[in-house]
Order: structure tokens, then C-alpha cells, then sequence
């Protein structure tokens, strides 16, 4: 394949120390800045992250720093608000995967037949994927603001609300708020990841499904979803476990309240870090997030080995 | 079919297509209209769809008498320099993935799809705490470093796909002629790779545009704010000033929108590794 591993291969290199070092050492030397930034900056902020789950670290205080075992992960045990902040995880991740995927699912189909004018379309469906996401959730919140935005007064005109007041200080459905927008903002994700899997679908399959009779129906149940199964699977499972992560748009239009209504447990992590400046239980909280999305990520995958063995 | 069903049919296509342009558009628009209203009409006229007149004075504001000019230009200088910097590494470390057999390169692999699973949220406490005996917290430079890292992982994932798409004979030939690898690397094949270049400096200027959380945490001067620091600290300080937040939130989509319409011919087609990341 490559002329270094025939190289290596030869009975006898006479070739000097120095150049085959200078060989064996060449994809190193390419890889080495971005490996050592990655090491620095991800990793070992990854590992420290991990030490300081069973420390005191607060910013404030100087003479924290010592090490207190399990105290963090006790206090978290006891703790409701973390308690509210992984039903609210579920509710978040479960409410924005299911509605973004429903659809982006209806507009990869819509779009994947031809039309006049199809490449506009597309261009304006996918554009709230390019809006960056702060900007989304303070365009949402202006939205669902009574003084600009015109959502309160609609609603109320259609007699769901009783009066035109925010959504997002009504602590029994805050959480919608922040979930809408990261349905308008994820929609377009969900459709280009499942068209690009529709058009791979050779067209012969469905001639000839038409051909002996199959209506719409039965060729999408029984041709699309198939083929798409995989695409769908992988998505579905990559996503939930990233929109779990996304603080972002729960920061910028709640910031967790009203009284804790939306914090999720990345929003709740970030708090503790960025307003408490608890560093020690941040990372505590941090630590049992990523044993949970490892726990879900390993169920999902015996889930689908068990699947197999049984198809 | 019968041709009125088959009429039904389309019209009902062309329809729900409708309907998504309208969802998807009209959030954008709701900034836009804000942003043109007079402040006298912004109370009175409540949901009118245009405003009786529009006026550019919030943008005008904005420009002149605020800070945004320089939290755009600090955004300016953070997204352009991760994007630079971030697509040099991941050339490298992307040719050295596509054009090597070596050991090791399984681990380098394991090690950056390592870092696109776990909560990057982790990692906030950590590197605050790292970068500030530096003196890197406050700074645009600590900004960059953090955002490189970030995005070298994915990057390099998208430069290997596409120097895997160029034929190996090309350097080889180069190499037999007497260049160095390294030449033939520069000077022959990143040239051939220059629409895949293009489009991932676009991708890692936004994502660094876009981004918000260690911005927050690792910045707390206003000198030194990025877009979205500077936006949201506007906003929970003038809340009431809708005109002016709006105009500002549509001058911070301009450059995430540029880049759209640039990518997006590509986006069905070839990217769907990139959109998988989001």
C-alpha cells in the first residue's frame, strides 16, 4: 500500500539509522501539533475534571483544594434540584429528539421528490441549521415575549392561553419554550441527514414495487423505512445523547428557572460552575452525566446486538 | 391515478412545503421587522406584520454608540484565526490519517472520536482553572486555543475524507521525480484539496462564531467579549431596548448566513458527515 511498509518488510535496510527514523517518524510529525493540542486541552482538563469530583475546589475560597471522597456525590444524592434536573434531561432530550426527528423525517420526503423550485426551497427549510444557536434562543424568547413578540397575543386569540402572558415564566410549561426552539432550529438537521440517506435508495426498486401494485403506503413502509432503519437508528442515538448536552438555548431563554422548572443537568452543571464558581461539585455532577449517557450509549448498542441475533 | 387526485396531490405537497418555508423564515423575520421599528411604534403597532414606517436607527445606534462594533470585531478576529489555524492542523493530521499505514493511527483515531462523545461541559471547571494561572482567561488568545482544540478532531475527520478522494499516484510521481514529501504534499496535493479546505474553515468559523458557553466563563470584560457575551450581557442589562438587541442580533447573522448560502449547494450531497455533528 504504501512504500514505508514495503520497506520495512525487506530482509536487510541499508538505508541509515537516521533516514529510516526520519521515515518512520514522517505521519507522526504531520499528526503531532493537532495531538498534543487535543492532549492539553481536552484530555487533561478531561482527567483533572475527573480528580476534582472528589475535591473541594471553589474559586472563591484559597484554602480549598483538599480532597473529601464521596462527599460531593452524598450531597448529590440528597440533592432535588439535580433530582428535577435529570426528569427535565429526559422531558428535554426526549420531547426535542421525537418532534425534530417526526419532522425532519416529512421534509426529507417532501423534498426528496422533484419539483420546480426545490433548490430555494431546500435553501430556505435549512437555514435556521445555520443560525448560531444563542441567536436562536433569544430570537425564541423575544418570540414568546407578550411586549414583541406576537405568539402570546396569537395564542391567546386562539384561546390556549387566557391571557397574553410568557410562556417562559409559566413554571408548569417553561419547558416548552426552550424545546420549540430547539425543534425549529434541529428540523433541518434531521431532514438533510435522512435525505441524503433517501437518495441513496435506488429508483428501480420503486418501479418496480409500483409495477406489481404496492400503493404509496406500502412502498414507503416496506422500501424507505427499511433502507433508512440504519441512518434512523445512528441518528436518533447520536443526537439524543448531544441535544442532553445542549445547554445553550436553555441558558440564553431561561437561564434553568422559572425556580428550576428547565434546568437540565448540563445547564445545572454549567450553573454550579459558571454563577456558584463550585468547581468541585460541577464536576461531580459532570461525572455521574457522562456514567449515565455511557449507560444509555451501551444499552442502546446491546439493544441492537440482541435485535440481530433474533432477525 | 386519476388526474384530479393526482392535482390533489401536488397541491398538497406544495402546500406543507409552504408551510415549512413559513415556520423556518418566520422567527428571522420577526427579528428583522423589530429591528426597522421605530420605538414609538413598537408598543402601539404590536403584532402588525410591517411596521406604518421603518426606520434603520436601532442599526445606526448599534454602530455608533454601542459595543457592538467591537464585540463583532473580536468575534471576527477569534472565528478567523481558530478557522485558520484549525484547518492548517487538520490538514496535517488529516493526510497523515489518509496517506499513512502506521502504528498507531487506530489510537489516534479512538482518541479524537473519543472527544466528540463526551460532555464538553465537563471541561469548563478544568480549563478555567488551567488557563487563568496563565493569564489566558480574559484573553482572545485563551479563546482560540480552546476553540482549536475543539474543533481539530472533527476537522481532521473531514480533510481525510477528502484526500482520500485524491489519487495517491499524484505525489508518488512528484516523489520519484525528487521532492520531498512534503513538497508534494503542499504544493501538489493541498492545492487539489482547496473546495474541501474552503468548506472546512466555513464550518469551524461558524462553530466558533456560534459558540457561547466557554465564552461566558472564560471572559468577563467587556473589552474583550465576543459576539454572544456581548449580546447576552446587553441584553439582561438594556432588556427593554428590543430595537437595538434585534438589530444586533441580525448583524451577528450575517456572517452565519454568508456561509450558508456558500455551503449549502454541498450540504445534501456530500456533507452528511458534517451534519452529523450538528
Amino acid at each position: 500500500m504504501t512504500t514505508v511498509a514495503q520497506h520495512a518488510r525487506l530482509p536487510s535496510d541499508h538505508r541509515p539509522f537516521l533516514r529510516r527514523l526520519a521515515t518512520a517518524s514522517e505521519p507522526w510529525l504531520y499528526s503531532a501539533p493537532a495531538l498534543i493540542l487535543i492532549v492539553a486541552v481536552m484530555l487533561v482538563p478531561l482527567a483533572l475534571g475527573l480528580s476534582y469530583a472528589f475535591r473541594d475546589v471553589r474559586l472563591l475560597n484559597p484554602f480549598s483544594g483538599g480532597f473529601v471522597g464521596l462527599q460531593h456525590f452524598e450531597t448529590l444524592a440528597s440533592d432535588k434540584n439535580f433530582a428535577r434536573a435529570l426528569k427535565n434531561t429526559l422531558f428535554w432530550a426526549g420531547a426535542s429528539v421525537f418532534f425534530q426527528f417526526t419532522f425532519g423525517l416529512i421534509l426529507a420526503l417532501l423534498l426528496d421528490r422533484p419539483f420546480r423550485g426545490r433548490a430555494l426551497a431546500q435553501a430556505l427549510v435549512f437555514l435556521p441549521w445555520a443560525v448560531p444557536s444563542f441567536l436562536s434562543g433569544l430570537n425564541w424568547a423575544w418570540l414568546f415575549n407578550p411586549v414583541v413578540g406576537p405568539l402570546p397575543h396569537w395564542l391567546t386569540a386562539l384561546g390556549i392561553f387566557d391571557a397574553p402572558t410568557n410562556l417562559l415564566s409559566d413554571p408548569q410549561n417553561a419547558m416548552w419554550g426552550p424545546i420549540i426552539a430547539n425543534i425549529w432550529w434541529g428540523i433541518p438537521f434531521f431532514a438533510i441527514t435522512l435525505l441524503a440517506a433517501l437518495q441513496a435508495i435506488p429508483r428501480d426498486l420503486y418501479e418496480a414495487a409500483a409495477i406489481d401494485g404496492a400503493n404509496a403506503f406500502q412502498r414507503f413502509w416496506s422500501i424507505t423505512l427499511p433502507f433508512l432503519a440504519p441512518t434512523i437508528a445512528i441518528t436518533v442515538l447520536l443526537r439524543t445523547v448531544w441535544i442532553s448536552n445542549f445547554a445553550d438555548l436553555i441558558i440564553v431563554m431561561t437561564k434553568g428557572g422559572p425556580a428550576d422548572r428547565t434546568q437540565i443537568v448540563a445547564s445545572y452543571i454549567f450553573t454550579q460552575a459558571f454563577r456558584r464558581l463550585d468547581f468541585g461539585y460541577a464536576s461531580a455532577i459532570a461525572l455521574v452525566l457522562l456514567l449515565l449517557l455511557m449507560a444509555y450509549s451501551l444499552l442502546i448498542v446491546l439493544l441492537r446486538q440482541t435485535m440481530l441475533r433474533r432477525a | 391515478m386519476t388526474r384530479s387526485k393526482r392535482i390533489a396531490g401536488t397541491i398538497a405537497h406544495r402546500s406543507a412545503i409552504l408551510v415549512y418555508i413559513v415556520v423556518a423564515l418566520f422567527p428571522l423575520y420577526w427579528l428583522l421587522k423589530v429591528s426597522v421599528t421605530p420605538n414609538d411604534l413598537l408598543y402601539s403597532e404590536g403584532v402588525r406584520l410591517w411596521p406604518s414606517h421603518a426606520s434603520v436607527d436601532h442599526y445606526l445606534f448599534v454602530l455608533k454608540h454601542s459595543d457592538f462594533p467591537r464585540f463583532f470585531q473580536n468575534s471576527v478576529i477569534v472565528s478567523g484565526s481558530t478557522a485558520f489555524i484549525v484547518t492548517i492542523l487538520a490538514s496535517c493530521a488529516g493526510y497523515a490519517l489518509s496517506r499513512f499505514a502506521f502504528r498507531g493511527k487506530y489510537w489516534i483515531v479512538i482518541l479524537m472520536l473519543l472527544t466528540q462523545m463526551f460532555p464538553l461541559v465537563m471541561l469548563i471547571a478544568p480549563i478555567f482553572k488551567m488557563l487563568s494561572p496563565l493569564g489566558l482567561t480574559n484573553s482572545l488568545t485563551g479563546l482560540v486555543i480552546v476553540y482549536v482544540a475543539f474543533n481539530v478532531p472533527f476537522a481532521t475527520f473531514l480533510m481525510q475524507s477528502f484526500f482520500d478522494g485524491i489519487p495517491k499516484d499524484l505525489e508518488e510521481a512528484a516523489m520519484i521525480d525528487g521532492a520531498t514529501r512534503f513538497r508534494a504534499f503542499s504544493q501538489i496535493i493541498l492545492p487539489l484539496t482547496l473546495p474541501g479546505i474552503a468548506a472546512t474553515l466555513g464550518f469551524v468559523f461558524t462553530a466558533a462564531w456560534s459558540e457561547l458557553l466557554f465564552a461566558l466563563m472564560l471572559i468577563s470584560s467587556s473589552g474583550v467579549s465576543t459576539f454572544p457575551v456581548g449580546l447576552l450581557s446587553f441584553v439582561s442589562k438594556f432588556s427593554v431596548d428590543f430595537g437595538q438587541m434585534m438589530a444586533a442580533g441580525v448583524l451577528a447573522l450575517i456572517p452565519a448566513c454568508l456561509f450558508f448560502l456558500f455551503i449549502q449547494r454541498y450540504l445534501v450531497q456530500g456533507l452528511t458527515a458534517g451534519a452529523v455533528k450538528g
